[in-house]
C-alpha cells in the first residue's frame, strides 16, 4: 500500500473528478436498487385499493416533521460545501456535523413513530403494506446511517483541511438520501 | 424433431412440431453457412512464410456491405421466424376453441388431483370425478382445464401434447387442449417445486368415446374416487425416492 | 489531459519497499494481485462447479448406483447439488473470472495507468465476494443441507422452509447472492470511473481495446439490472426468515413478481458475461491473425445495442409462467430482435479473419472455437425465443443444452482463450504449447460430446431437475444418450488436470517471456513481463487505435499503441497529442 494516491486516481480525462464521478455511479445503482422495490410497491398498491386505509394510520406528522430535518439538514450539507469550496476546512467540517445532527433528528422521530406503531400492533408481518413500509423505510434509515457515518470520516479529515474535496461528495450523497425520501414520503404516508 | 421420440398426440403438437422443424431449416441454413464461411477462411488465410497479412479496416461501405447484408438478411429471417411463432403462439395459449369438456388440475407437493367434471360436464357439481394421478380425458374432444397448485410454482406438462403451463399458486391459470391419439401418456412436473419434484409423474389416459362414458359409468358407480390427494411427507417422500432407487439398483 | 497533469504523473512514481507476503498477495491494493486474487478464487470454484457435475450427472447416467468420491444421491442432495453447480458457476465462477479477474488485470494495463482509480475499494469489493464464497460454500454442510429450489430461486418454495426444507441453505444462500452482487457493483463502479476518467494522455474513445469496451458495458449493464434483484432478494430474505408475504399468495403477495424481478437481471447477465469473453476473442483474433479488427466501431456499436435490447426480453424465461399471453407475444419479437446485433457481431469476428495471416497457437485455437461454439448456443436460442416453440423445449435438456453451448465457450473456452494468451503477461513465462493443445482437444471434443446428446434428449422430452427418470416410461429409451453425455463428461475432466498442471508448472519453470512476445499493439505489452507495481516504467502515451497491424509500409506487422508516430521524437518533454474530454 503506497502512501500517495495511484496516477489513476488523479487523473481526469472527462474533466470530472473522479471522486464525483464514481459517485453518480453509486447513486445510478442505488436509483435502480429503490427503483425495484418502489416499483413492486406502486404495482401492488393499484391492485390492491384496500392499502389506502393502512396508509391511513401512518403518521403524516411524522412523515412531514422529517421531511422538514432531512431538507434543513441537506441546507446544512450545501454550506459544508461552499465552506470546503472557500478552503474553510474547520467550518466545513461544522456544517457535516450538523447534517449529522439533522440525520440523528431524523432517526429519533423515526424510532418514535415506529415504536408506536409496532405498539398498536402494526408490524412488518401485519400485511403486505406495513411489510413494504418498513422495508423500504428501513433501507432508506440505513443509507442515512451510512450517510452519517461518511460524514463524520470526511468532517474528521475535514477539520485538519484535508480531502476537502470529499465534503462535496458526500454532500451529493446526502442529497440523493434525501431524494428517496422525497419519494417515499408522499408513497407511504400521503397516497391514501 | 421431436417426432422422432414422442407421439404427436394432440392438435397443438402437430403445430409446434412444424414450427420447430421451420426454424430448423432456417437457422440451420444460416448456421451451416457461417461456419462453412468460418472454417474456410482459416484455412484459407493460413499463415505462409512471406504472405503478409493485408490491411482491411472494414470502415469502407465496399468492404461493410460483406457484413451487411448478411446481416440485413438475418433481420428478414426473423420477422419470418416470429410470423410463424406468433402465430403458432396465438392458436395454442392465446385464442382456444369452444372448450366440450372441463376438468380441473390441483398440483401439490408432490402430487397431482385431477377433478373432471363428470357427466353433468359442470364442474362442483356432485358427479364431479376426482382422481389423484390419473387423468382420463376422450380422444377428439376439446378440454378446457384449470389449473391451481396448492402450495409452490409446478408445471403441468403433457411432452406427448406438446403441452405445458405452470400451476402458480393463488391463481386459476386456463388452457386447453385436444387430443388426437389414444394411449396413456405422460405427464411431468416440469418445474423445480422441492425434493419430490422428480417424483411428481401422472398419466394422462386417452380413450374412445365408449370407453370414456364406461369409465365415467363405473366410477360414478363407486362415488367419487378420494377427495384429496394423499399428503406426502418430506420422510415419506424421501422413502419413495429410496425404495425407486433399491428397485432400479435389484434390476440391474 | 493538461501539460501539467503529465508533468505531475512525471514524478509521480513511488518508491515501494518490500511489503511481504501478507501485504503483497492478501492486503494488496495493487490491481494485479486483486485481478489473480479473483482468478484462483474463481478457479477453486470451477472445482467445486466441476465436482458438483461430476456427481449428478454420474446420477443421472447410472441412477441409484454409489457415486465414486461421493456416495448415493437422492433427490434432496440432488436438488442441493444443481443447485449450487448453476450458481457457482455463474455467480463464483464466470463472473468472477470473466468480469473481475479479466477486469482488474486488463483494464490499467491496458488504459496505460498504474492501477484502478480505487484500490482500496478494489481491494473491499474483493473481500466481499471472498466472503459470498465462503458462505455459499459453507451451505454444504449446515443443518437441512445446501440450498435445492434451482438457480432461479422461485418462491413459494424459496420462501418457506416448510417448502424447501433447507432453513439454512435458502437464505444463506441468497445472504452470499447479495454479497456476490455488492461485491460487484462494487467493482463496476471503479471499472466504468477508471475507464471513463484514467485512460492514457491520447487514448480516445474508439482508441480503447474491444476487451476494455466489453467489460466495462458489462458492468453498465449488471449495474443497470441487478437492482430490482437487490431489492427482490431482500424481500424474500424477509420472507424467509421473518415471515413477510411479499411472494405468498396467501398474504396478498405475488410468487411472479419474484420472476420478473429474477429475470429482469437474469437475461442481461448472461450478456454480462458473454460481452467480456468475445472482448477477449477479439483481442486474440487480431493479434493471431495480424489483422485490425473488421469495423472496430461496428462491434461496439452493436455491443451497445446488445446491452440495450437485453432489458427488454426478459420474459422468455416465462412464456408459459402464467404471465398474460399476449405479453409474452410482445418479447417474442424483443427476443429475436436481440439476434440480429448479435449476428452481426458473430459475422464481423468472422470477417476479421479475412486477408489475414492465421497463426493456430493455442489462444487463438480457443478463440476460434469460442466462435464457433457459441454460434451453436446462440442459434437454438432462437428455438426458445420463438414462444410457439419454447411451449414445448421450456425446462427440458434442450433449453440446457442452448445456454451450456453458450455458458460453456464463454466461461471456460473464453476464459482459456485468454489465460493463455495473458499468461506470459501474468507470469513472465510462456506455457507449453503443446501440453496447450492436448488440453484444447481434449475439452472441445468432450464438450461437444456432452452436450449434442443432450440436445436430443431435450427435444425428446427429458426435462430439467429430475434426479431419477424411472417414473417417466415415456423417457426410458433416452438412457443411453445421458450415458454418453456422463462418459464425454469424465472425458472432459481427464484433461482438465493438463491444463493445471501446465498452468502451475509453466508459472515457475516455462520458458521466459519477452515484453511483447505476441508482437501485440495494445499497452499492457509495454509494461515489463510481469509488470512492477506501478506497472509502466514510463507512463504512456497513446499514437494510434489498438488493432494497427499489418500496416501498408511498415517493415513491421505491427505497430504498438504507445509508439510515436515515425515523425515524431521521443527525448524531451512528450507532448501528448490533447485527448478532448468528454468526446
Ligand atoms: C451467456 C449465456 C446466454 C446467451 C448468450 C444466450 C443467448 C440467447 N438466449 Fe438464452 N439462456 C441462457 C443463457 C444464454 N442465452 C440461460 C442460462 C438460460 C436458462 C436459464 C434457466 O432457466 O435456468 C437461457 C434460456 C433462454 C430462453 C428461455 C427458455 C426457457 O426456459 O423456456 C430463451 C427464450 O427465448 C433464450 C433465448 C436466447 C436468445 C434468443 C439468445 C440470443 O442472444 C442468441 C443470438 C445469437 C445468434 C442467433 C447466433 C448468431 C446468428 C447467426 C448465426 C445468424 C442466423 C440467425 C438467425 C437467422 C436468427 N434463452
Ligand atoms: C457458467 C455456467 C455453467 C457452466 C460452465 C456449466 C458447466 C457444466 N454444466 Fe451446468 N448448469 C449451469 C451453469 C453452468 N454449467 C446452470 C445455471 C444450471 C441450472 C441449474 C439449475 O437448474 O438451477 C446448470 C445445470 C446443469 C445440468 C442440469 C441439472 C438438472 O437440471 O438436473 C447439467 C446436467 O448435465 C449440467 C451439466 C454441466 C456440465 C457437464 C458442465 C461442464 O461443462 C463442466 C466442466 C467443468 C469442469 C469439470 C471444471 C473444470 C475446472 C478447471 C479446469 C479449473 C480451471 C478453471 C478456470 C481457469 C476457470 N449443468
Ligand atoms: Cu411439482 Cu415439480
Ligand atoms: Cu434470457
Amino acid at each position: 500500500m503506497s502512501s500517495s494516491k495511484p496516477i489513476a486516481t488523479t487523473r481526469s480525462v472527462m474533466n470530472l473528478p473522479t471522486g464525483r464521478l464514481a459517485l453518480w455511479w453509486v447513486i445510478a445503482s442505488e436509483i435502480v436498487i429503490f427503483g425495484g422495490l418502489l416499483g413492486s410497491y406502486i404495482m401492488f398498491r393499484l391492485s390492491h385499493d384496500a392499502w389506502a386505509e393502512q396508509a391511513a394510520i401512518t403518521s403524516t406528522l411524522a412523515g412531514a416533521t422529517n421531511t422538514f430535518i432531512l431538507l434543513t439538514s441537506s441546507l446544512s450539507a450545501v454550506l459544508a460545501h461552499q465552506a470546503a469550496e472557500r478552503g474553510d476546512g474547520p467550518r466545513a467540517a461544522k456544517m457535516l456535523r450538523l447534517t449529522v445532527l439533522g440525520g440523528l433528528g431524523f432517526l429519533i422521530v423515526k424510532s418514535i413513530e415506529w415504536t408506536g406503531e409496532i405498539q398498536h400492533g402494526y408490524t412488518i408481518t401485519s400485511n403486505l403494506f406495513w411489510s413494504f413500509y418498513y422495508t423500504a423505510a428501513g433501507l432508506h434509515g440505513l443509507h442515512v446511517i451510512a450517510g452519517m457515518i461518511c460524514m463524520l470520516i470526511v468532517a474528521r479529515a475535514a477539520a485538519r483541511n484535508q480531502e476537502l474535496q470529499r465534503v462535496e461528495i458526500v454532500g451529493l450523497y446526502w442529497h440523493f438520501v434525501d431524494v428517496v425520501w422525497i419519494f417515499l414520503f408522499p408513497l407511504l404516508y400521503i397516497a391514501k | 424433431m421431436p417426432s422422432w421420440f414422442m407421439p404427436q398426440a394432440s392438435t397443438s403438437a402437430v403445430e409446434i412440431d412444424n414450427l420447430i422443424l421451420m426454424i430448423t431449416v432456417i437457422v440451420g441454413v444460416w448456421f451451416v453457412a457461417a461456419e462453412l464461411v468460418f472454417f474456410w477462411l482459416i484455412w484459407k488465410f493460413r499463415a505462409r512464410d512471406g504472405v503478409r497479412a493485408q490491411y482491411v479496416a472494414g470502415e469502407a461501405k465496399s468492404e461493410k456491405k460483406w457484413v451487411s447484408y448478411p446481416h440485413y438478411a438475418v433481420l428478414v429471417f426473423d420477422i419470418l421466424i416470429l410470423i410463424f411463432a406468433l402465430r403458432v403462439w396465438n392458436n395454442i395459449k392465446i385464442s382456444a376453441p369452444p372448450g366440450e369438456e372441463r376438468v380441473r388440475i390441483i398440483a401439490q407437493q408432490w402430487a397431482w388431483t385431477f377433478q373432471h367434471a363428470g357427466p353433468d360436464n359442470i364442474l362442483d357439481t356432485a358427479d364431479d370425478i376426482r382422481t389423484v394421478e390419473d387423468m382420463y380425458v376422450q380422444v377428439n374432444r376439446t378440454y378446457h382445464f384449470e389449473l391451481h397448485s396448492k402450495d409452490v410454482v409446478h408445471s403441468f406438462s403433457v411432452p406427448a401434447f406438446r403441452l405445458k403451463q405452470d400451476a402458480v399458486p393463488g391463481r386459476a391459470i386456463n388452457g386447453w387442449f385436444t387430443a388426437t391419439q389414444t394411449g396413456t401418456f405422460d405427464v411431468q412436473c416440469a418445474e423445480i417445486c422441492g425434493i419430490g419434484h422428480g417424483l411428481m409423474p401422472a398419466h394422462l389416459h386417452v380413450r374412445t368415446a365408449a370407453e370414456h362414458q364406461a369409465w365415467m359409468a363405473e366410477v360414478a358407480g363407486t362415488g367419487a374416487a378420494p377427495a384429496e390427494a394423499a399428503d406426502m411427507g418430506t420422510g415419506e417422500v424421501l422413502a419413495h425416492a429410496d425404495t425407486a432407487r433399491v428397485q432400479m439398483g435389484a434390476m440391474q | 489531459m493538461s501539460a501539467h497533469a503529465i508533468a505531475h504523473e512525471a514524478h509521480g512514481h513511488h518508491e515501494h519497499a518490500d511489503p511481504g507476503f501478507f501485504r503483497k498477495y492478501l492486503w494488496s491494493t495493487d490491481h494485479k494481485v486483486i485481478g489473480m486474487q479473483y482468478l484462483f478464487t474463481g478457479m477453486f470454484m470451477a472445482i467445486i462447479g466441476g465436482f458438483t457435475v461430476y456427481v449428478f450427472r454420474m446420477q443421472l447416467a447410472f441412477p441409484g448406483e454409489s457415486v465414486p468420491g461421493y456416495g448415493y444421491v437422492n433427490a434432496t442432495a440432488y436438488n442441493s447439488l444443481i443447485t449450487m453447480h448453476g450458481s457457482i458457476m455463474v455467480f463464483w465462477v464466470a463472473m468472477p473470472v470473466l468480469i473481475a479477474s479479466f477486469g482488474n488485470f486488463l483494464i490499467p494495463l491496458m488504459l496505460g495507468c498504474d492501477d484502478m482509480a480505487f484500490p482500496k475499494l478494489n481491494r473491499l469489493s474483493y473481500q466481499i465476494f471472498l466472503l459470498s464464497a465462503l458462505v455459499v460454500l459453507s451451505t454444504f454442510f449446515v443443518p437441512g443441507g445446501a440450498f435445492g429450489g434451482a438457480w432461479t430461486s422461485y418462491p413459494p418454495l424459496s420462501a418457506s422452509a416448510a417448502y424447501n426444507a433447507t432453513p439454512w441453505g435458502a437464505p444463506m444462500w441468497l445472504i452470499a447472492v447479495i454479497l456476490e452482487f455488492v461485491a460487484f457493483l462494487l467493482g463496476g463502479i471503479n471499472f466504468v470511473t477508471t475507464a471513463m476518467n484514467s485512460r492514457a494522455p491520447g487514448m480516445k474513445m474508439f482508441d480503447v481495446p474491444i476487451v476494455v469496451w466489453m467489460i466495462v458495458l458489462a458492468s453498465l449493464v449488471f449495474m443497470g439490472s441487478v437492482g430490482p434483484l437487490v431489492a427482490g432478494a431482500i424481500m424474500l430474505l424477509f420472507d424467509q426468515l421473518i415471515g413477510t408475504g411479499f411472494f405468498n399468495p396467501n398474504t396478498g403477495g405475488d410468487p411472479i413478481l419474484w420472476q420478473h424481478l429474477f429475470w429482469f437481471f437474469g437475461h442481461p447477465e448472461v450478456y454480462v458475461v458473454l460481452l467480456p469473453a468475445v472482448g477477449i476473442v477479439a483481442e486474440v483474433m487480431t493479434v493471431f491473425s495480424r489483422k485490425k479488427l473488421f469495423a472496430y466501431r461496428t462491434v461496439v456499436y452493436t455491443a451497445l445495442a446488445t446491452s440495450v435490447i437485453s432489458f427488454f426480453v426478459w420474459a422468455h424465461h416465462q412464456f408459459i409462467a402464467g404471465i398474460d399471453p399476449r405479453m409474452a407475444g410482445i418479447f417474442t419479437v424483443t427476443t429475436l430482435i436481440i439476434s440480429v446485433p448479435i449476428a452481426e457481431m458473430m459475422f464481423v469476428y468472422i470477417a476479421t479473419m479475412y486477408g489475414g495471416s492465421i497463426r493456430l497457437a493455442t489462444p487463438m485455437l480457443w478463440a476460434l472455437a469460442f466462435i464457433a461454439e457459441f454460434l451453436i448456443g446462440g442459434v437454438t436460442g432462437i428455438f426458445l425465443g420463438a414462444s410457439g416453440a419454447d411451449v414445448y423445449f421450456h425446462d427440458t435438456y434442450f433449453v440446457l443444452a442452448h445456454f451450456h453451448y453458450t455458458f460453456f465457450p464463454i466461461a471456460f473456452i473464453g476464459t482459456f482463450a485468454g489465460l493463455t494468451y495473458w499468461f506470459p503477461k501474468m507470469f513472465g513465462r510462456h506455457m507449453n504449447e503443446t501440453l496447450g493443445k492436448i488440453h484444447f482437444w481434449g475439452t472441445v471434443v468432450a464438450f461437444n460430446a456432452i452436450f449434442i446428446p443432450l440436445f436430443l434428449a431435450g427435444a425428446g422430452g427429458d426435462h430439467r431437475r429430475i434426479f431419477d427418470y424411472s417414473a417417466f416410461p415415456e423417457l426410458a429409451s433416452l438412457q443411453p444418450l445421458r450415458q454418453i453425455a456422463t462418459i464425454a463428461l469424465l472425458v472432459l475432466i481427464a484433461f482438465q488436470p493438463v491444463f493445471l498442471f501446465n498452468f502451475f508448472y509453466s508459472m515457475f519453470r516455462g520458458k521466459r517471456a519477452t515484453a511483447n512476445p505476441w508482437h501485440a499493439n495494445t499497452l499492457e505489452w509495454a509494461a515489463p513481463s510481469p509488470p512492477p507495481h506501478g506497472n509502466f516504467p514510463e507512463m504512456p502515451v497513446v499514437y494510434r487505435g489498438p488493432y494497427e497491424y499489418s500496416v501498408e509500409g511498415r517493415e513491421d506487422d505491427y505497430w504498438p499503441q504507445h509508439v510515436p508516430p515515425d515523425d515524431v521524437t521521443v527525448d524531451g518533454p512528450v507532448e501528448a497529442p490533447v485527448a478532448a474530454g468528454g468526446h
